[in-house]
Formats: structure tokens, sequence, C-alpha cells
């Protein structure tokens, strides 16, 4: 319903589709400007850092495609509408994530398959099937581990209403943290995205074993393989965390 | 007077908002420290690279993020106003006796006032904790970088009010105010410094009005603007100013010519 609405400004949609394709694109512009001035970041060159661009913002896309519009809790806990989620025999939350889908977040999606696909061609890697299918491999286990902290960013919002953009600096933050070689980063901040918030698992610890080099905290490398598992953990802690939220909402006025 | 009143107000209730200020303060860090890292990466190949030392591209980092929400440089458009242009309670506000450009820049320079308290202060105070930033000793330096911050306030709030003015043609001008907030972001030096760029599109994109938002104040803070650099910094912001609140007054009288209240 909320895809037909969209489309029926038609003129706002392609605007809005554009907007949102430019925006994710000027990070890549941005990489553009800074190999137009050098020609390895971290020790990595461009091809290398396209690929970890592509793959991180494919997954970004497609999480926030699929659950990004859960952010909107906090307003509806405010003005009080999630009650009348509460009241349709249908789940909350695949009610809140069906909420206002947005179709113009193909932008995003369709510019990281893009980024992808060009460095793909461009890195050298020595594709065996096994190879092949660990690039869409990573990319559907990096959007669920982005879904999972969606979620919790949305179930956090129980407690906290206007802390909506908190969630940012994990979503968007990762992103552009997870755009750049690990290489580039503090230890300690390497270490965090790592066991803390298991950020890295989304592209870092994947990519780097396909174009064969060795993670900065000298994880073996079976350790690469581990996105499904890390993944149905951040969706069991998220599921969690929405569970208690919805238990403990009470709404407003009462 | 009246200015003065909607301005405080104005204040006051971004003041209440207090977990979303949190919130951005925490976001505006975690990016400072991502981008901070990247900068220190790429000027450790080109130590000199646009004419800044590390420290001083490291300060540029933490300029951006602290002036992101107070010039609103990834904003364009003024929300509130475009819909009560949208649902036509612009026609009340046209009745009071006040102006209506007067009226929004003062609300925008209070809301402007607090965030640079709010969002302003705290994540540059911990870039300054967590890495060696060139910031200015002298005080006279911070009054300049204050004064250019302000101007770049007012030229941010010149453009969006075009923007939001729109609204009267175009009715929904979400999309203008999209593309109007990724050019401030692109031309204002946020996604990088725009002495970084290649030559041409460097020089070009400096006479932009968007440099007026961080390009010219960060450039003041961090001791790349001094003398008649300086001044000229400062006149550049002022004339962009100028001329776009000029833009805006013209806009202004078209529109409420053309407005046609419903029922007469």
């Amino acid at each position: 319903m909320w895809v037909r609405s969209t489309l029926a400004y038609r003129t706002s949609f392609v605007l809005m589709t554009f907007g949102n394709f430019a925006s994710s694109a000027l990070d890549f512009v941005a990489l553009l400007l800074m190999f137009s001035r050098v020609h390895a970041l971290g020790g990595f060159a461009l091809p290398e850092v396209a690929f970890l661009y592509g793959t991180c913002s494919l997954s970004l896309g497609l999480a926030d495609l699929a659950v990004g519009n859960a952010e909107r809790l906090g307003a509806r806990i405010r003005d009080g509408t999630l009650d009348t989620l509460l009241l349709r025999p249908a789940p909350v939350y695949a009610q809140i994530a069906a909420d206002r889908f947005a179709l113009r977040r193909l932008g995003r999606t369709s510019q990281g398959l893009l980024v992808l696909l060009w460095s793909t061609g461009r890195i050298e890697v020595d594709w065996t099937p096994g190879r092949i299918l660990m690039v869409p491999l990573t990319v559907v286990c990096g959007a669920v581990i982005f879904g999972a902290v969606f979620t919790a960013g949305a179930a956090f919002q129980f407690w906290a209403q206007d802390a909506a953009e908190l969630q940012n600096s994990l979503t968007y933050g990762g992103n552009a943290l997870l755009q750049y070689p690990p290489t580039v980063f503090a230890r300690d901040l390497v270490r965090g995205v790592t066991f803390i918030v298991p950020l890295a698992f989304v592209n870092w610890l994947p990519a780097l074993w396909l174009l064969g080099r060795p993670y900065p905290l000298g994880l073996p490398p079976w350790t690469a393989f581990l996105g499904p598992a890390v993944a149905a953990l951040m969706v069991a802690g998220a599921a969690l965390a929405w569970r208690c939220g919805v238990r403990a909402y009470r709404s407003t006025g009462s | 007077m009246l200015y003065m009143a909607v301005a405080a107000g104005s204040f006051r209730r971004y003041a209440t908002y207090r977990a979303a200020t949190a919130a951005g303060i925490v976001t505006n860090t975690v990016f400072g420290f991502i981008i901070a890292y990247a900068y220190l990466a790429l000027w450790d190949q080109r130590p000199h690279l646009g004419g800044y030392g590390p420290a001083q591209a490291l300060t540029f980092v933490w300029a951006g993020q602290a002036l992101l929400a107070v010039a609103m440089i990834a904003t364009g458009g003024l929300s509130e106003l475009q819909e009560r242009i949208r649902s036509g309670d612009v026609a009340v506000d046209l009745y009071r006796p006040a102006d209506l450009q007067l009226w929004w820049l003062a609300a925008d320079l209070g809301r402007a006032g607090i965030q640079l308290f709010g969002r302003g202060v705290a994540p540059m105070a911990v870039g300054a904790l967590a890495f060696p930033l060139a910031l200015p000793g002298d005080p006279l330096t911070w009054g300049w970088f204050l004064l250019s911050a302000l101007l770049g306030v007012v030229v941010s709030f010149a453009l969006r009010y075009l923007v939001a003015l729109s609204t009267f043609w175009l009715l929904d001008s979400s999309g203008l105010a999209m593309i109007s907030g990724l050019s401030g972001m692109f031309f204002s030096g946020m996604v990088l410094p725009l002495r970084v760029f290649p030559d041409g599109l460097s020089d070009v994109a400096q006479l932009l009005p968007w440099a007026a938002l961080l390009q010219v104040p960060a450039d003041v803070l961090i001791g790349a603007r001094t003398g008649g650099a300086l001044l000229r910094g400062l006149a550049f912001q002022a004339a962009w100013a100028a001329a776009l609140l000029a833009l805006g007054r013209l806009l202004q009288s078209a529109a409420t010519r053309k407005v046609v209240v419903h029922g007469g």
C-alpha cells in the first residue's frame, strides 16, 4: 500500500530516489576525491576500498529498505498511535517495519550494488566458486546484522523516545567506518567493533579473507566464516530487546 | 525587541529536547572519530595536503562535527515553515505585525545558540581530549571564529529560507530541500575540506555560498586565515548573507502577492 501511495507522486518519488542515490554516492565521491590525491589508504588501493564500500553500503541499504522505518517508533509512542498497531491482529514488529515502506531507499541499494560490481572486476582475487559464493553471503549476513541493530535501536526507544538518532551512530556510522580498511583505525576501536558490537563481521573479516590480507587483530582465518553465526546471535539479542520493550510499554496517559 | 523574544523562545524550546541532544552528541562524536582516523591516514600519505598539517586537518574534522547541527549544514529548507505554507497556516503568520523573514531568522538564531552549547562544545571537547588538535591559544581568534560561525548560520538560514519559500509554488518542496542539503554537505567542506578538492573544483567551490558554512569558519579556527585573509573571509560571508537575504525578501514579496487564502 505504501509502495502504491509513494508511486502516486511520481515526480517526488523520482527526486527522492535520486536524492537517496546521490546522498549515498556522496560518500563514494569523497573516497574518489581522496584517491585523486593518494594511491593507497592504510595500505589499501582504490578497488579494495571500493569493495569494502560496496559490500557494507549494499548491506545497509537492504537492511534500511526492510526494517529502517522501525526508527519511527519513538514518534508513534509520543503521539500514541502505537496503540492502534497493538490492537490489530498482526505482529507489531511486522507492522512497524512495513510502516511507510519507502521504496525510494532502493537508491542506496542500487548505488552500493554498482560500486560492488565495479570493484569485483578490479580486485585481484582468484575467483573459485567458494569465493564467489562468499560475496552474496557477506552481503546477506551484513544486512541481517544491520537489521538487528535497527531493531535494537527501535526497541531502545521504548525507554528513550527522543533518542532515534542514537542508532544512526551504529548504522550510518558503522557504514562510514566499514568503508575504510581496518588498518586506518586505532586498535581499540577495531577491538570494539569486533568483540563488543560485532560490526566487523558485516564486511571487514570476510572481505579481508577474500583479499588475502591479515586482519589487524591477528584473528585466525576461520573467523571470516563466522558471519552467519554472528548474525543469528545479533538477531536473537535484538528480538529479546524488542520483546522486553513491548512488555515494558505503557501507553501515554496511563 | 520582539525578535529577541522570538529568539529566546526558540532557545528555550530546543533546550528541552535533552535526550535528542544527547543522542546527537554521541552521533557527532562517533562520526568525528571515524573521519579523524580516515584523515590521519590521508595526511600520513600526503603531509601537507591542502596546505594543512595533520593537527589542522583533525581540527577541521571536529569543527565540522561541531557546526553540523549549529549551521544545519546537511539540512535544506525549514520543515516547519514549509508545512505551514503547504497547509495554509502561513496566512496567519502574514497577518502578524512582524516580518516573516526576520521572525524565522530570529527563531533560527535562537536554535543555533542553544545547539552551539549542546551539540557544538561537547564533540569538540572529546575530540580535543582524544587527538592533538590545533586549537587557537588566544581568545581573539576564538572571537573571530564565533563571529564567522554566526555569519555561517545566517548564510545557511538565508539559503534554507529560499528553499522554504519555494513551497509557495511547488507545494511539496521536500525534493528540493534534499538536493539543497546534499549541496550543503558537499560544497561546505563537510565531506572533504574544499582546499583538498582537485584544483579547478576547489576554486569554484570556495566561491559558492556553502563555503561560508564550514570552510571559512574552520579556516579561521585552525589559523589558516589570518590578517587580510581573515577579513576577506568574513567579508565573503557577509556579502553572501546580504545577497541571499535580499533575494529571500524579493521572493517573499512575490509569494505574498501570489498567496490566495481559501474563503477570500
